[in-house]
């Protein structure tokens, strides 16, 4: 096996990264997961095997969730990628978030960006899933923390909050 | 002040750190990249038991890119988590005791150039012999793993007697005598252990690592680098998962420090999935005999209990998960003479240590499985029979445990009720059946790790003019909420908002010590220590106001951001203008708390482990549908009831239930940490059978059940406003419950976990051939028990203390004894 | 964090490119398409090509055609390779003509990968085995073995061949199915049977050459059959078949007097290939799906399942609930609700994407 000196940041993308246009330069071996984290600093996105056996590296491109840590940074070029960062309107959470924090979605927070990113993908094609919809759709993630039942309760909350007059994400019971 | 209705505490509430983990801003440490940092790899034996001959790095140390290469002779000083067993090396010096054990480090400037020049280290290995598993720890003359312990590879030996049990089982209608073994798993927290360490401007080293136990990697890193502690700084970041697998100070965060210490420069190691595995610590394969006698009422009469542990390759916290093998028995129900004899052994694989219920998960399986047998050959309801035997609030058990309130009678009746038990036990179709089971779980340990009079815990709050306050403590945040119980105290006290408060919590630097996020005692212990300190504040603040306003000061109240006089609430001021008037009175504001948990009654050498303030309850019904012809089994639904004492955040304790649930459903059904051994003919290899999470299998969003979540409120006042455990103990009963309702769905036992359809096929084979309908281990081998410690129980007029002189530990090495 | 090993990336724009590409580099170039296979044994290091070859750009790669009238029972239809899973289970149009496929892609790994993970990278889903999907590190402690690095098949150490398991699920179903491959070279191309793709060897489980790229799959849409899949995993999702039962059937006639015209049985993951059940099969013909037929068959196919200790659950029972699971299959064939079934073992996953029975 050839074993590398220091490799150059050779390859070079520029690609649509939570609404922006983005470039980013980086070794031509980095995946997605990496470029995020190492090479543009949003560390938001998590890894827990780099595998594709846990799921914790979701994000979403063009628009479906995708395991970030299986996907080459050079595959990237001119696609559209939303990340946890991504979520939220300046300081305005998403509703999936603001239940999410409310409803005990979040324990350790590690696996929670992944949850996000791929409940808002299932929402924003299907905006009233049931119950094993859900199951099914997030089923593609581990949590070690929360036995996914307030995860799903979570989703739940927001699918009310988002067809609300207003659709503003408030759910009831959660305080600051 | 007058007692007021909470505004926080029991309000389900969004947890304080919550915002930033649903926004991705939370930093856990592998978040952490600093200006000119380098990243380090471990090289790992490939042998199970070697010694190590030779180890050349030139080639790996001349490749362009690698900054420093590290071996053993670097880092030889010897530490561990336990004082009695200091056995680990940051980099193995002569020999290596699995694969997986670290011999070196390279530190390069990428990480890919730091993997791939460890195969340019060589390493000349003299092969020992494997020692698997228990049996071969047991036999006499082979290689040894390490040079201490009781003899042999026999790491530890305890055995107690808590009264005469020959006398409670002549006295006893029925005895009952059952073997379980409980396979191994481990904790699998998403997040993989990650440090990063560094050298301050000022010449100290600082470290950021996913660590559940801050202050006793501060010591051991100044044990290891031969440094003051006052020049090592540990800065626990917010554990992705911890479970109790980031309990013990590793080899990697010590790599790291010492690495940026010769480096000058901030180096970062961030573990594989494998490597985790690896270092595991996680739950100890135990085999389990249980020997009790009952009345035909179903009153338990005697109990005798052997454990025999699978410890893996270093000590970790396995001499008190021996003792913890046989802690607990005792306070569920009323055992009234108790024997209790644990060996643990050395064996060639990752060492086992704290998960989840540390070292009492095991017995509570077998216990509760043998009480569902009980109940059946005594023909009385299982539930009932729990109802009949359990144990009364603040009694002192036959092993000096003094308990705190129980909640667990009403515990087992709500169950009972919620599931429609009545209609269910033994009257399902034949596939369908449920199971109960019960158990308890200590909230703190009584003791610290290292002996020492100190606080377990210590709060200091900062009082600021603009009326914020910040409070500090090392406790560390783990998911389980820990900062939110420190802010809503704080607050609940102060009367203020969560959101006015700021937490500074796992720095060494800037927080008073607090032992860990393990033996669930942060909620207890970190809370009466911030209710303490918070009420000094308070008392500054009610002083200052109470002059102001010309109000006695025992009618003031501190709600809503205000301190006004009960009887005239409009009469009052606002919190910040409280502080200025306090500050002006008194000078800067700051007080301090602490907790140090009450003094155990159980005096007996190893009475140090099973002790605790209060005992959380819990009872849980299962529901299985199991398939009589391949054996596949489903859990469709759990009902738990878990005796909280107080629920501080509702909201938080119920994602606790329910993550116990989670993980012991994991355990009952699919989650196992075993080996392969390749044929010895050919090979010495002993290998993790699945270190990936693709194949060590945990419960996905489509396995998991529904869950009913009952909260039994009875406020313990040794709790922080009644509150005791939850993180631990709604795990416990799950699997029991599993095993028990699969007896119900189809008649027979598994004795063992993980239940697999594979067992449940060949069990009901057993049945169709005639031989006992169980799967599970055959017997119990022969082990030399020392003479048992007797301690005559409470009512038998013992106080606490053994009659019999403690054996001296027989080990030459490690002559330091400590309770822990 | 696991790191890929270096490697030159080329991204042809059409199949002629990447067949020239494949051609000029040899063995040391491999293809990538969804990645979820290849780029987890890169990182292993159980794959190391000087050359990866994305195959993301190249034009019609994940087409779907039609030719004749599949609707009305007679056409073919025609799957790019390129067609990730998601692509096919959101095609109701396929749960209708091709069952079997639509029912296995919706049940591989999770959602979150078959939204990469392709149709052709499936069915050249490298052999699977515990001695092998691990680290460099953990292979290194077991002196590798015969399919990466080492001269041991650790699984059965005698065997002079790999006994790595065949994972694949479409691979089954696309048999049972009938199905063609459609493989394209620099030197031109050639259309085989789908079940002529596969030898029962862990290393060599592929006839396909390394300078030929898996570019279409055609199934005939023909009238009078039915088809499905079955498979087993400890979880809901994640993990790859440890079992798989895919039968096809065409009935004549209907209600009590349906008879089995012809027949397809299908075993995955018992071996290094696809196995065909051909007497299991052969069996059924001229008979009605009672519940003797459906037994004996199932006898007959479990009698050919090879599983080893190489897979999760112990080998043992994988084989004696093949028999379970053929029934499982026929039982659906034969029309019976076999929802409760597919229950217990998908953990409810299926209801929510509308399997029916």
């Amino acid at each position: 096996m050839t074993i590398p000196n220091e490799s150059k940041k050779s390859a070079h993308i520029t690609f649509q990264l939570n609404g922006e246009t983005t470039e980013a330069s980086f070794a031509p071996y980095k995946t997605l997961l990496e470029v995020l984290r190492e090479d543009l600093a949003l560390t938001g996105t998590k890894h827990g095997c780099e595998l594709g056996e846990c799921g914790a590296c979701a994000v979403l491109v063009d628009g479906e969730p995708v395991l970030s840590c299986l996907v080459l940074g050079l595959e990237c070029e001119g696609r559209e990628v939303l990340t946890v960062e991504g979520m939220a309107e300046a300081t305005d959470l998403h509703p999936l978030q603001t239940a999410f924090a409310d409803l005990g979605g979040a324990q350790c927070g590690y696996c929670t960006p992944a949850f996000l990113l791929t409940a808002k993908a299932l929402l924003d094609r299907n905006p009233n899933p049931s119950r094993d919809e859900i199951r099914d759709a997030l089923s593609g993630a581990l949590c070690r923390c929360t036995g996914y039942l307030q995860i799903f309760d979570a989703v739940e909350s927001a699918i009310v909050a988002i067809a609300a007059p207003g659709g503003n994400g408030s759910t009831p019971g959660g305080r600051r | 002040m007058s007692e007021r209705p909470h505004n926080v505490i029991g309000v389900p509430r969004r947890r304080v750190d919550a915002r930033a983990k649903v926004t991705g801003q939370t930093r856990f440490a592998d978040d952490i990249a600093l200006p000119r940092m380098l990243y380090c790899k471990l090289l790992r034996s490939p042998h199970p038991h070697a010694r190590i001959v030779r180890i050349d790095t030139a080639r790996a140390a001349a490749h362009p890119g690698v900054h420093l290469v590290l071996t053993g002779k670097d880092l030889p000083i010897e530490y561990g988590i336990l004082p009695v067993s200091q056995d680990e090396q940051a980099l193995c010096v002569d020999k290596v005791r699995f694969v997986g054990d670290p011999i070196a480090a390279v530190i390069a400037r990428e990480e890919l150039i730091a993997f791939e020049a460890l195969d340019l280290i060589d390493v000349e290995y003299e092969p020992l012999a494997t020692i698997a598993d228990p049996s071969d720890a047991l036999q006499d003359g082979l290689d040894r793993i390490h040079e201490y312990g009781e003899e042999g590879n026999v790491h530890k030996r305890v055995a107690f007697a808590f009264g005469d049990t020959e006398e409670g089982f002549a006295a006893a209608d029925h005895i009952f005598e059952d073997t379980f073994f409980y396979e191994g798993n481990t904790h699998l927290p998403i997040e993989q252990h990650a440090s990063i360490a560094a050298v301050d401007p000022d010449g100290k080293v600082c470290i950021w690592s996913s660590t559940q136990t801050p202050h006793y990697l501060h010591r051991a890193l100044a044990k290891v680098l031969e440094m003051s502690p006052a020049h090592i700084r540990v800065i626990a970041t917010p554990n992705g998962g911890g479970f109790g697998g980031k309990s013990d100070p590793f080899n990697h965060e010590i790599v790291v420090a010492k690495a940026a210490l010769v480096l000058g420069r901030p180096v970062k190691i961030c573990l594989n999935r494998e490597e985790v595995f690896y270092c595991h610590r996680g739950r100890h394969p135990v085999l389990m005999q249980f020997k009790t006698g009952v009345k035909k009422d179903g009153t338990i009469t005697a109990m005798h209990l052997k454990t025999l542990i699978d410890g893996g390759a270093y000590g970790s916290y396995g001499v008190a998960s021996t003792f913890y093998t046989g802690a607990l028995q005792t306070v569920t129900y009323k055992v009234p003479q108790y024997r209790f004899e644990g060996c643990r052994v050395f064996t060639n694989k990752p060492p086992c240590g704290p998960k989840r219920g540390h070292g009492t998960v095991q017995p509570r399986f077998g216990q509760e499985i043998q009480l569902d047998k009980i109940a059946e050959r005594l023909a009385i309801d299982p539930a009932e029979l729990r109802l009949r035997i359990v144990e009364s609030p603040n009694a002192v058990t036959a092993n000096y445990m003094r308990l705190g309130t129980i909640g667990l009678a009403e515990c087992v009746r709500r169950v009972v009720a919620r599931s429609q038990w009545a209609e269910k036990f033994r009257k399902l179709p034949e596939g369908r059946g449920v199971g109960i089971a019960c158990s308890a779980y200590l909230s703190g340990a009584g003791l610290p790790i290292y002996w020492n009079a100190m606080p377990h815990s210590g709060v200091q709050i900062k009082l600021d003019r603009g009326g914020g306050v910040t409070v500090f403590c090392g406790a560390t945040e783990i998911g389980q909420g820990s900062d939110d119980v420190l802010v809503a105290c704080v607050a609940e006290v102060l009367g203020i908002e969560p959101f006015d408060i700021r937490a500074v919590t796992g720095d060494t630097d800037l927080t008073p010590v607090d032992l860990g996020s393990y033996s669930s005692r942060v909620t207890l212990m970190m809370g009466n220590a911030a209710i303490q300190a918070a009420e000094r504040a308070r008392e500054l603040l009610a002083d200052a106001v109470a002059a102001h306003l010309e109000v006695p000061k025992g009618r003031l109240v501190f709600a809503a951001r205000r301190v006004f006089d009960s009887e005239d609430p409009d009469r009052g001021i606002t919190f910040r203008e409280a502080v200025c008037l306090a500050e002006a009175k008194f000078g800067t504001l700051g007080t301090v708390g602490s907790y140090t948990p009450p003094r155990s009654p159980a005096l007996y050498k190893g009475g140090g482990v099973g002790p605790s303030p209060t005992y959380s309850y819990s009872a849980a019904v299962v529901e299985v549908e199991v398939d009589p012809s391949t054996g596949w089994i489903v859990v469709p639904r759990v009902w738990i009831a878990h005796d909280i004492g107080r629920a501080l955040n509702p909201t938080l304790v119920r994602g606790q239930v329910e993550g116990g649930v989670y993980m012991g459903l994991g355990e009952a059904l699919m989650e196992a940490q075993v080996f392969r051994r390749l044929p010895a003919k050919l090979s010495n290899a002993l290998v993790h059978k699945n270190p990936s999470m693709l194949e060590y299998k945990s419960p996905t969003a489509l396995d998991m059940p529904e869950v009913f979540t009952d909260l039994i409120e009875d406020p313990d006042p040794r709790g922080p406003f009644g509150a005791k455990e939850v993180g631990q103990g709604p795990l416990l009963p799950i699997m029991p419950a599993v095993a028990n309702a699969v007896y119900d769905a189809i008649g027979v036992r598994i004795d063992e976990v993980p239940i697999t359809p594979e067992k449940i096929v060949k069990a009901l084979e057993a049945k169709k051939a005639g031989r006992p309908a169980r799967y599970g281990p055959a017997g119990f081998p022969t082990v030399q028990w020392p003479e048992a410690l007797r301690v005559p129980p409470p009512w038998e007029g013992g106080d606490g203390h053994a009659v019999n002189d403690p054996p001296r530990p027989r080990s030459d090495k490690k002559v330091k004894v400590i309770h822990t | 964090m696991m790191r890929l090993p270096l490697f030159r990336y080329e991204a042809p724009r059409s199949i002629e490119a990447a067949a020239r590409i494949l051609a000029a580099e040899g063995p040391q170039a491999m293809l990538l398409a969804g990645g979820t296979d290849l780029l987890p044994n890169m990182k292993r290091r159980q794959q190391t090509p000087a050359v990866v070859v994305g195959l993301r750009q190249v034009a019609g790669f994940s087409a779907f055609g039609t030719t004749g009238k599949p609707a009305n029972g007679d056409g073919v239809i025609t799957l790019g390779a390129g067609m990730t899973l998601t692509q096919i289970g959101r095609d109701p149009r396929l749960a209708t003509w091709a069952p079997a496929l639509w029912e296995a892609a919706m049940q591989i790994a999770t959602p979150h990968l078959r939204n990469t993970a392709t149709l052709g990278g499936n069915l050249c889903l490298d052999t699977r085995c515990n001695y092998y999907d691990q680290n460099y590190e953990w292979r290194k402690a077991i002196d590798f073995c015969m399919k990466k690095d080492g001269k041991t098949c650790w699984v059965a150490t005698s065997s002079p061949r790999c006994l790595a398991v065949s994972s694949t699920d479409t691979a089954p179903a696309l048999i049972a199915l009938g199905a063609q491959v459609r493989l394209v070279s620099s030197a031109g191309e050639r259309r085989i049977t789908l079940a002529d793709l596969y030898n029962n060897d862990g290393m060599q489980y592929l006839t396909r050459r390394p300078d030929e790229i898996l570019t279409e799959v055609s199934v005939e849409v023909r009238a009078g059959w039915k088809s499905t899949y079955w498979k087993l995993r400890r979880r809901g999702s994640f993990d790859f078949p440890v079992l798989s039962v895919a039968a096809a059937a065409r009935f004549e006639g209907s209600g009590k007097n349906a008879r089995v015209a012809e027949a397809r049985i299908v075993l995955g993951s018992v071996a290094s290939r696809p196995l065909i059940a051909t007497d299991a099969a052969a069996s059924l013909a001229g008979k009605a799906l009672d519940d003797a037929t459906i037994a004996a068959a199932a006898t007959l196919a479990a009698n050919i399942a090879k599983p080893m200790d190489n897979t999760d659950f112990v080998l043992g029972w994988r084989k004696r609930v093949t028999a379970d699971f053929v029934t499982y299959a026929l039982r659906h064939l034969r029309g019976d609700d076999q929802r409760p079934v597919r229950e217990r073992f998908t953990h409810h996953g299926l209801l929510a994407i509308g399997v029916k029975a």
